[in-house]
C-alpha cells in the first residue's frame, strides 16, 4: 500500500519561493502564470493491509510530523 | 429615546475593543479623543498602536531614569534605531529587539522575522546593515520540546540572516526552567553610515507622498502585536493564533539596497519601516513626528489576498515593507529605483496640514484619528510595584559547604553545561565573515569588527544573566552592563553606548513590574558610572505562561570603539606554553550566589549575589584595554560564568594546551564577582604588565602558568587534574549531544 | 582589461570580491544581471551570495539573467570565469560547468575555515599553486554538497579528510576541459589578508587575476572551437 501525501502551505500564508518563481516564469514570458504555490509531495510505502487503517495512520504522520499545522495543511491519498 | 437602544450597539463596541486587547479604560479615553465612538478601522488602529509592544505604555514612566545623552550621541532613544558617531567621519546605528512570543508559536519563522525586523530598523535610518548578534534563552535541552524550539530558532536566524547578506557574528545562549514556556528571542544589529546618508522617520512636509515599498499585504500577524506580544499564553489562547508571519530575506535584501540607493541619491525625505502595528505605524508615527497629517488610501495597497477589510489592511504585519516619504518632484525616481531592484511601490497617502490621519477604504473615509493620538499617545500607565514578600527568603536561601568539592569533576560538570559550553555548534550556521570585517569572531569574549578604510574598529558584546537578575534585579542588572564593558575592553576597545533589550513576565504583578523598576535603575546606575548613554532600547512583557512569569532577563548590546587598531587582538586561542596566567581585579571572591557551578552542581539557585563596585569596573575596563592596546597580552578573558576555573579552562581547550593554576581557597575558582579577568602574557612582558597594573592601582596576580596536557589546581603541594583532552571533548560536545 | 563581477538580486559576496581584486591590482567592476554587454570585460567572477533566495534551487532563476549570454561567450572565448559558492551554483544551473548541488550532507550550513588541497594546477584559479599545497580558506555554504554524475568534471581543488559537506570526491573547486571556467565552493576572497584569520586564498585570486589581464583573446572573435564544458 502506497500513501501520497501533499502538504502544502495554509492559503493565508505567505509563500516567498512560490512568488519568486511565479515572477520569474513571468520574466520568461509565461504571461498567463497568475499565481505559484511550491508544496511538498511525500510518498511513503506502507506495509498496512487496510486501506482504512493505512489513512488514519498516516494522518496521524501528519498531525505528529509531517506536517506543521501551524504553518501547513495535507492531503492523504491511498494507493493499493 | 429608547434605553435599550442606546444600550446595544454600545454594548456591541466594548466586546469589540475587549477582543482587540483594548482596556475598557483605554477605551474611555478613546471615545474622549475623538468624542463619538470609534469606528471599527479606528479600533483596529488604537487596539496596535496601543498594544503594549509599540507604546510601551508600562514602561515609559520607569526608561525616563535612563541616561541617555552624550557627545557622540547623533540620534538618541525614540527613532527606529540610535545613532553614534565613531569617528573618521563615520555613524554607527545599532537596536536590539526581541521576537519571543512568535518564536514559541513558530520558532523558525518567529527568529526569521526577528531577524528581518531588526535588520529594517537599522536600514530604515540610511545605516548598511553589517552585523548581527542573536541572545538565546530556551528551556532545559532534556524537554523535547525545548530542542524543537532551539533547533527551530536557530535554523530560522541562520536561514534569514545568510540569506538577507548581514553575517551573524556573536550572540549568546542561555537555559533555564522558567524559558520553557517562553523562549527568549533578542536580536541586535548594527549599522555604518556616513552622516549625510541619516535618514529620519519624518513626513517632511505637506504635499509629500507616502510610498509603500516592498512586499504584498497579507493577514500576516493580525492581532500580532495587540494580541500576542501583549498578553501571556494559556491553553486558551493556543486556539487564537494569529496568522503567523513568514520572512522572505530575499524580498528584504533587495528593500535594503533599493533603499540605500534611494538615499545615496537624496530621494527621500523620511522612512519608516513597517514592524509591529504595520500601517498604522507606518503612516502615523511619521506624521505625528512632523506635526502634520495624511491623507490615506488603502485600495492603493498591494494586497496578497482578495477581500481584505480596512481592519486587516491597517494592522496587517506583513513583512519586508518600508514605507518611504516623498517630495513629488522626486517620485518618478523613486519608483524607477524601485522596479530597478524588482520591488513593488505605491502611492498610498498624500502628507498634508493638520494632525489627522484620514483613511479610505472602497471611496469611503473608515478613519479619522489625530495622528498624536496614535502613535505616542496611550495613555502612560503608572502600575504598582513593591518588593515581593520572598526575596528576603531568597537572600536567605544559602547552601554552605561543609568540604571543598572534587574541583576536576565541578569544572567538568561547568564544561558539559550547555549554558556556558561551546556554542560553535550554533555560530557554525551563521555565516560570520561575510563583509571582510570580523577580526574576532564568535567564541570570544566580544566581537571585533573592523572599520574599512579607517584605523578603526567597532567592538559589540551582548549579555544578560536571568539567573543573578531573578536573584537581585538591581545588582544583576549594573553587572551584566558592567560585563558587557569589560567585555569590549578585553579586545581592546572602549565603550561607547548601549541598547538593552528588557525581557519580563506579567506587568500586572505588583512583584514583576518591581523587578522592572530594579533592573532599569541598576542599568541606569551602571551607564552613569560609565558613562555610557542608552541609544535604544525594547521592552517585552507578558513573558509568562501558565501563571509563570521568566526571571527578569535584561539583555545589553553594548557597542565599544577601537580607536587604532595597531596591536594584535587578543583571543582565547593565543595562549602558548610558558606564558603566565595572571589575575587582575578584587581579591576577596566568594560569593558563590547565583553562580553557574551552585545551579549546576547542587541545582541550587538562592542567596545574593555580591553588589557591584563602580571604581573597580572602570579600573577593570582601563587596565584590560590598556594591555589589549599595548600587545602586552595575548589572552584576555573576563571571568563570569562558571568562575576563573571557567575561564582559564576555556583559554587552554581554545588554545589547545593545558595549565596550572594556584589557589589558596577553591572558592575563588567558581565564584562570579565581577571586575575580574584573567590574562595569557609572555614571562618576557611580566615587568610591563605590573607596572601598567601598578599605574592604574589594580591588583593583579600571576597565579599559575600555561602549558603541558592538564587543567590543574594546585594548593600547598596537592594538585587535582583534568585532562585537556577530556575537557575539550566535553566542552566541544556538550551542547550537540543534547541536539541529537 | 576589466574583471566583471555580477550582481544578481540577492547577491552579497560582490563588493567583498571587488575590494579584494582591487587590493590585487586588478580593474574591476558591478555588472548587473540585466546587461547584456560585458564587451569591456577580460573576465567575469559570479560571486557568492543568495541570488532571488536561492528559491525553487540554487541558481535557477539566475542562470537565465540577461548577463549569462555574455558570461557564456567569455567562457566559450576561452575568457576567465571564476564562480564562488552561489556563482559556482549558478554555472551548474547554466551548464557551463558540469554537475550540481544537493545540501550540505548533515543538513546545516557550515561557516568555518577548512583545509583544501591542489590536485590540479591547470586552471585559471590553481596556475600559481604546486600539485598538493594546502590551503586553508573559508567554507561559508548550505548547498555545498556538489555531485557530478556525469564524471566529466576535472576536480582541482579537494578537501581534506573529513569531507565537510559530503562533496562526491570532496570536489572543492572544479574547471571546465579547457581550465578558463572554475567553480570553487568555499571563498577566496575572505582569506587573504592574515588578520581575517589566513591570507591563503591570495594566490589563487592572483592567478585568476593574471589570467585575466595575459590570456590573449583568440584571433577571429567570438567562438573559437573551444567546447565549454
Amino acid at each position: 500500500m502506497r500513501a501520497i501525501v501533499r502538504v502544502t502551505r495554509r492559503p493565508e500564508i505567505a509563500d516567498p519561493p512560490g512568488l519568486t518563481t511565479g515572477r520569474a516564469l513571468a520574466d520568461l514570458g509565461y504571461g498567463e502564470v497568475a499565481g505559484v504555490r511550491i508544496d511538498r509531495v511525500i510518498t511513503i510505502e506502507l506495509t498496512t493491509v487496510s486501506a482504512a487503517d493505512a489513512k488514519r495512520r498516516v494522518e496521524e504522520m501528519c498531525e505528529r510530523l509531517l506536517a506543521n499545522p501551524v504553518l501547513e495543511d495535507y492531503s492523504v491519498t491511498i494507493e493499493p | 429615546m429608547s434605553d435599550e437602544k442606546e444600550d446595544a450597539p454600545a454594548a456591541e463596541e466594548l466586546s469589540a475593543h475587549r477582543l482587540l486587547g483594548l482596556t475598557d479604560e483605554e477605551h474611555d479615553h478613546i471615545v474622549r479623543i475623538l468624542r463619538r465612538e470609534p469606528r471599527p478601522a479606528e479600533l483596529a488602529m488604537f487596539s496596535v498602536m496601543w498594544s503594549e509592544h509599540c507604546s510601551y505604555k508600562s514602561s515609559r514612566r520607569h526608561l525616563r531614569r535612563l541616561p541617555t545623552a552624550g557627545p557622540h550621541v547623533v540620534v538618541g532613544p525614540g527613532q527606529n534605531a540610535g545613532v553614534v558617531e565613531v569617528g573618521d567621519g563615520w555613524l554607527a546605528a545599532l537596536r536590539i529587539e526581541s521576537h519571543n512570543h512568535p518564536s514559541l508559536v513558530e520558532p523558525y519563522q518567529g527568529a526569521a522575522t526577528g531577524v528581518g525586523g531588526i535588520v529594517r530598523d537599522v536600514f530604515t535610518m540610511g545605516a548598511r546593515p553589517i552585523a548581527l548578534w542573536d541572545s538565546l534563552r530556551f528551556g532545559p535541552l532534556d524537554r523535547a520540546r525545548n530542542r524543537y524550539l532551539l533547533k527551530g530558532v536557530v535554523s530560522g536566524v541562520a536561514g534569514y540572516g545568510n540569506a538577507v547578506g548581514v553575517p551573524t557574528v556573536g550572540g549568546e545562549l542561555a537555559f533555564e526552567d522558567c524559558y520553557s514556556g517562553n523562549p527568549l528571542v533578542n536580536v541586535m544589529c548594527l549599522g555604518i553610515l556616513r552622516p549625510d546618508q541619516l535618514v529620519l522617520a519624518t513626513a517632511g512636509r505637506p504635499g509629500n507622498v507616502a510610498v509603500l515599498l516592498g512586499a504584498a499585504t497579507g493577514r500576516d500577524g493580525i492581532g500580532g502585536a495587540s494580541v500576542l506580544a501583549s498578553a501571556s499564553f494559556d491553553v486558551e489562547t493556543e486556539a487564537k493564533r494569529p496568522s503567523v508571519q513568514v520572512g522572505d530575506p530575499f524580498e528584504e535584501k533587495k528593500l535594503i539596497e533599493a533603499c540605500l540607493e534611494m538615499y545615496e541619491q537624496g530621494l527621500v525625505a523620511g522612512v519608516q519601516d513597517l514592524g509591529a502595528a504595520g500601517l498604522s505605524c507606518a503612516l502615523t508615527e511619521p506624521v505625528s513626528r512632523a506635526g502634520l497629517g495624511i491623507e490615506v488610501n488603502l485600495d492603493a495597497v498591494s494586497r496578497r489576498e482578495p477581500d481584505m477589510s480596512a481592519d486587516e489592511l491597517l494592522m496587517s504585519e506583513s513583512q519586508e515593507r518600508m514605507m518611504a516619504f516623498v517630495e513629488p518632484a522626486h517620485l518618478d525616481e523613486v519608483m524607477a529605483v524601485a522596479k530597478r531592484w524588482e520591488i513593488d511601490a505605491a502611492v498610498v497617502g498624500t502628507v498634508r496640514e493638520g494632525g489627522n490621519v484620514s483613511v479610505y477604504s472602497g471611496g469611503e473615509l473608515v478613519a479619522e484619528v489625530p495622528a498624536g493620538a496614535l502613535a505616542g499617545g496611550a495613555p502612560i500607565l503608572d502600575r504598582p510595584y513593591g518588593e515581593p514578600g520572598w526575596m528576603e527568603d531568597l537572600w536567605s536561601h544559602t547552601i554552605s559547604f561543609m568540604q571543598e568539592p572534587a574541583l576536576a569533576n565541578s569544572l567538568l560538570a561547568l564544561l558539559d553545561d550547555p549554558a556556558i559550553a561551546s556554542k560553535a555548534a550554533i555560530y557554525e550556521q551563521y555565516d560570520h565573515m561575510l563583509f571582510l570585517n570580523t577580526v574576532v569572531g564568535p567564541g570570544h569574549d566580544a566581537t571585533l569588527l573592523r572599520l574599512k578604510g579607517t584605523r578603526r574598529a567597532l567592538a559589540v558584546s551582548t549579555d544578560g544573566n536571568g539567573r543573578l537578575c531573578y536573584l537581585d534585579p538591581r545588582r544583576g542588572a549594573a553587572r551584566i552592563v558592567y560585563e558587557a564593558a569589560l567585555n569590549v575592553a578585553v579586545v581592546g576597545a572602549r565603550p561607547l553606548a548601549l541598547v538593552d533589550n528588557l525581557n519580563f513576565g506579567n506587568p500586572e504583578k505588583t512583584e514583576v513590574m518591581w523587578q522592572f523598576v530594579e533592573t532599569v535603575e541598576g542599568i541606569a546606575e551602571a551607564c552613569r558610572a560609565l558613562d555610557i548613554p542608552v541609544v535604544g532600547g525594547n521592552v517585552s512583557f507578558y513573558n509568562e505562561t501558565d501563571g509563570l512569569d521568566i526571571y527578569p532577563t535584561p539583555v545589553v548590546g553594548l557597542l565599544g570603539i577601537v580607536d587604532e587598531l595597531n596591536f594584535t587582538p587578543p583571543r582565547l586561542d593565543r595562549a602558548e606554553a610558558g606564558m603566565d596566567v595572571w589575575r587582575f581585579g578584587p581579591t576577596w571572591a566568594i560569593n558563590l550566589a547565583g553562580s553557574a557551578f551552585e545551579k549546576v552542581t547542587f541545582a541550587h539557585v538562592g542567596g545574593r549575589p555580591s553588589a557591584p563596585d563602580p571604581t573597580s569596573a572602570r579600573l577593570a575596563i582601563e587596565t584590560a584595554r590598556r594591555l589589549a592596546a599595548g600587545d602586552l597580552a595575548s589572552v584576555l578573558h573576563d571571568i563570569s560564568e562558571g568562575g576563573l576555573a571557567m575561564a582559564v579552562a576555556e583559554i587552554c581547550i581554545a588554545s589547545g594546551v593545558g595549565a596550572r593554576l594556584y589557589f589558596d581557597d577553591w572558592r575563588h575558582l567558581f565564584c562570579e564577582d565581577p571586575h575580574r579577568f584573567v590574562a595569557a602574557a609572555l614571562a618576557q612582558n611580566r615587568q610591563r604588565v605590573t607596572e601598567v597594573a601598578d599605574q592604574l592601582g589594580i591588583t593583579a596576580e600571576p597565579i599559575g602558568s600555561f602549558g603541558g596536557g592538564e587543567i590543574s589546581f594546585e594548593r600547598a603541594g596537592m594538585r587535582t587534574s583534568l585532562d585537556l583532552a577530556v575537557a575539550t571533548e566535553a566542552n566541544r560536545r556538550a551542547l550537540p549531544r543534547r541536539l541529537v | 582589461m576589466t574583471i566583471a563581477v555580477a550582481v544578481f538580486p540577492g547577491t552579497n559576496c560582490e563588493m567583498d570580491v571587488v575590494w579584494v581584486l582591487r587590493s590585487l591590482g586588478a580593474e574591476a567592476e558591478l555588472a548587473w544581471h540585466r546587461d547584456v554587454d560585458l564587451a569591456g570585460a577580460s573576465a567575469v567572477v559570479l560571486p557568492g551570495g543568495f541570488a532571488h533566495g536561492d528559491y525553487l534551487r540554487t541558481g535557477a532563476f539566475a542562470r537565465f539573467s540577461p548577463i549569462m549570454a555574455e558570461v557564456e561567450r567569455l567562457a566559450t572565448a576561452g575568457r576567465p570565469v571564476l564562480g564562488i559558492c552561489n556563482g559556482f551554483q549558478i554555472l551548474t544551473e547554466a551548464g557551463l560547468l558540469p554537475g550540481a548541488h544537493l545540501a550540505n550532507r548533515d543538513l546545516a550550513f557550515i561557516c568555518r575555515f577548512v583545509e583544501v588541497e591542489v590536485v590540479d594546477t591547470a586552471s585559471v584559479l590553481t596556475a600559481g599553486t604546486q600539485l598538493g599545497q594546502v590551503l586553508r580558506i573559508p567554507l561559508n555554504s548550505y548547498e555545498g554538497n556538489y555531485l557530478d554524475p556525469s564524471g566529466r568534471a576535472r576536480l582541482v581543488l579537494r578537501y581534506l579528510e573529513p569531507n565537510p559537506n559530503g562533496a562526491q570526491d570532496g570536489a572543492a573547486a572544479v574547471a571546465n576541459t579547457f581550465g578558463n571556467v572554475v567553480g570553487i565552493m568555499p571563498h577566496p576572497e575572505r582569506a587573504t589578508e592574515a588578520l581575517l584569520g589566513s591570507d591563503d586564498g591570495k594566490v589563487l585570486l592572483e592567478a585568476f587575476v593574471r589570467a585575466a589581464v595575459t590570456t590573449p583573446a583568440p584571433a577571429g572573435g567570438a567562438r573559437s572551437g573551444v567546447s565549454v564544458v
